[in-house]
């Protein structure tokens, strides 16, 4: 069984990661065509690379997405993460009903989010432009860091924390030394995700910032007059600054067995019950 | 200081930028632009026969777009839950860092292909075969919208058959199923909480996306999404564009919420964002 079939299951795996990433290769070969068309390979060249960093619009653009989304997914993950750790602390109705809340930008159609932001932004005269966009993506992020720092928060056990302040330590020191480090892969998680959805996003942008031009917003308005080479080199370096960097963070953090992962987590545990321990010296 | 109140900005924050701005969608959608006063004509306007025309087609693409995305999706997770782990998690990466790259990005990718100038065409050509129109058509769009999403089905279908116990297959077997019956009386019954949270992600995004269908259907290939684009920016604030736009996000938020209930009826189990990638 196994045998007879594991030749049709790669053959379907590899085609639907051809299917993937056809377009995105294909987009990189043409982003080294000298000639303008596509009808002909003008011979290679890197004129359109030339022609992209001269682009003072596509880089301001570009320096908006980078700017926000690191701002943006700053912020939520501070914001986010107190807010779950709060939010995990309250009676399950307050619970429910945060989280309820919480998740209403998650569930809504982008389009809504994007048009109820302008609504509010333009009730409250909140500037237009730069201000608004942080503040949209902000708004969005928030939810998706909650949502990946809770499950983290239900496997922390209370005993560990109980312990701590049994032991002496203050509530914030037994918070900063036992709940962060448990929860922080969580933390991280959110914090990549945050980055990536304001990254990715148009459609939120695009209601809500009003005169602000981030690299989506510029790409739409470039890309309903046909096809652009200057977009092709865009993506080719997007492309391989996006794969580096998980190749990077894949290899720093995962080139491990699962024995490996496993005695990584009993030395992260133990470490935090040295702290446990050590803190409260601190304290005394 | 009591741990709750560390929700406190958050709280503050979602008051302002969550709830609000939804009531406030409901007030432009139940008031009238000259007057301010309750009315029930915004939402007529935006149940009119032409625009609801619109609304089927979008749903229309979106089904289609999601059972593709479903057909496609499922035996991608099934395939990669059976296979040994590193391989698996190697090959479910690969199918996500494509939705690393920006949305337009991806979608612009597509244009290189199925442009008259496009990869295909000049295969088409090249092979004495002649052209074809493949932009500004419903396949396209289709295309667009199954490329941009097919990720999010794959993922929760994935991470609930990785998570399957391998305990329940064995049973069956030990019991004399065959495997076609394995997998129509265990497997898939098992992941049907899967199936329906990738269902939902891909078809929300799929029945309000406007990108998609402007870059890669054209401008006469109107979407639900357009249609609202279009009360903002081209009927503007001044000719009560913002009271008809959001009387058709209310319709379409009615519409998610629809489905978010239906989706929650099959799916007691899981709680909350618990398949989130």
């Amino acid at each position: 069984m196994k045998s007879k079939s594991s030749w049709g299951r790669n053959f379907f795996i590899g085609l639907m990661l051809l299917f993937m990433y056809a377009p995105i290769i294909i987009m990189i070969i043409y982003s080294f065509n000298a000639s303008k068309t596509m009808a002909n390979w003008g011979g290679f060249s890197l004129k359109w690379y030339e022609a992209l960093f001269s682009d003072r619009d596509i880089m301001a653009a570009l320096e908006v997405t980078v700017t926000v989304a690191v701002l943006s997914s700053i912020t939520a993950t501070f914001i986010g993460t107190a807010a779950a750790i709060g939010i995990h602390s309250m009676k399950r109705r307050w619970r429910n009903a945060m989280m309820y809340c919480s998740n209403i930008p998650v569930i809504n159609p982008d389009i809504v989010t994007g048009v109820s932001l302008m609504f509010a932004f333009s009730l409250l005269a909140v500037p237009q432009g730069y201000t608004r966009l942080l503040l949209a993506h902000i708004t969005f992020n928030i939810p998706y860091v909650i949502l990946s720092v809770m499950p983290r928060l239900r496997q922390t056990s209370n005993s560990l924390y109980e312990a701590a302040l049994d032991l002496g330590a203050k509530p914030s020191v037994a918070l900063r030394k036992v709940i962060l480090p448990q929860i922080m892969p969580g933390v991280i998680s959110g914090a990549i995700l945050a980055f990536t959805l304001s990254i990715d996003d148009f459609v939120i942008s695009f209601f809500s910032q009003q005169g602000a031009q981030n690299l989506s917003i510029y790409i739409y308005s470039l890309a309903r007059r046909g096809i652009n080479p200057k977009i092709n080199a865009l993506s080719a370096l997007m492309f391989v600054t996006v794969m580096s960097l998980l190749l990077t963070v894949n290899f720093l953090g995962g080139k491990s067995s699962p024995e490996a992962r496993k005695k990584r987590a009993q030395k992260k545990e133990a470490r935090i019950a040295r702290k446990a321990g050590t803190f409260v010296m601190e304290e005394n | 200081m009591k741990r709750k109140y560390f929700a406190i900005p958050y709280a503050v924050w979602m008051l302002v930028l969550i709830i609000a701005p939804m009531i406030l969608i409901m007030m432009y959608a139940f008031t009238g632009q000259a007057d301010g006063a309750f009315t029930l004509d915004n939402i007529k306007e935006a149940l009119n026969p032409v625009y609801m025309k619109v609304l089927l087609r979008s749903l229309e693409l979106a089904v289609i777009s999601t059972v593709i995305c479903l057909f496609l999706g499922y035996p991608i997770a099934y395939f990669l839950s059976r296979m040994p782990a590193r391989r698996a998690a190697i090959l479910s990466m690969l199918f996500i860092v494509p939705m690393w790259m920006n949305f337009l990005l991806r979608t612009y990718a597509w244009m290189n292909i199925l442009d008259t100038n496009g990869l295909i065409n000049q295969l088409l050509v090249a092979l004495d075969l002649g052209r074809v129109k493949l932009m500004n058509t419903q396949g396209a769009v289709v295309v667009g919208m199954v490329y941009n999403y097919l990720p999010f089905m794959i993922l929760p279908i994935y991470n609930i058959l990785q998570k399957m116990p391998k305990e329940s297959i064995e049973a069956a077997q030990d019991l004399g199923s065959t495997d076609r019956q394995v997998f129509t009386k265990v497997v898939f019954p098992l992941s049907i909480p899967g199936v329906i949270s990738g269902i939902t992600m891909v078809f929300i995004p799929t029945i309000t996306t406007f990108a998609i269908s402007r870059l890669l259907g054209g401008s006469q290939f109107m979407l639900y999404g357009d249609l609202i684009e279009n009360q903002f920016l081209s009927v503007g604030q001044a000719n009560g564009g913002w009271h008809v736009g959001a009387a058709l996000s209310f319709i379409m938020m009615v519409l998610v919420f629809i489905c978010m209930a239906i989706a929650n009826h099959f799916d007691k189990g899981e709680e909350n964002g618990g398949t989130m990638i």
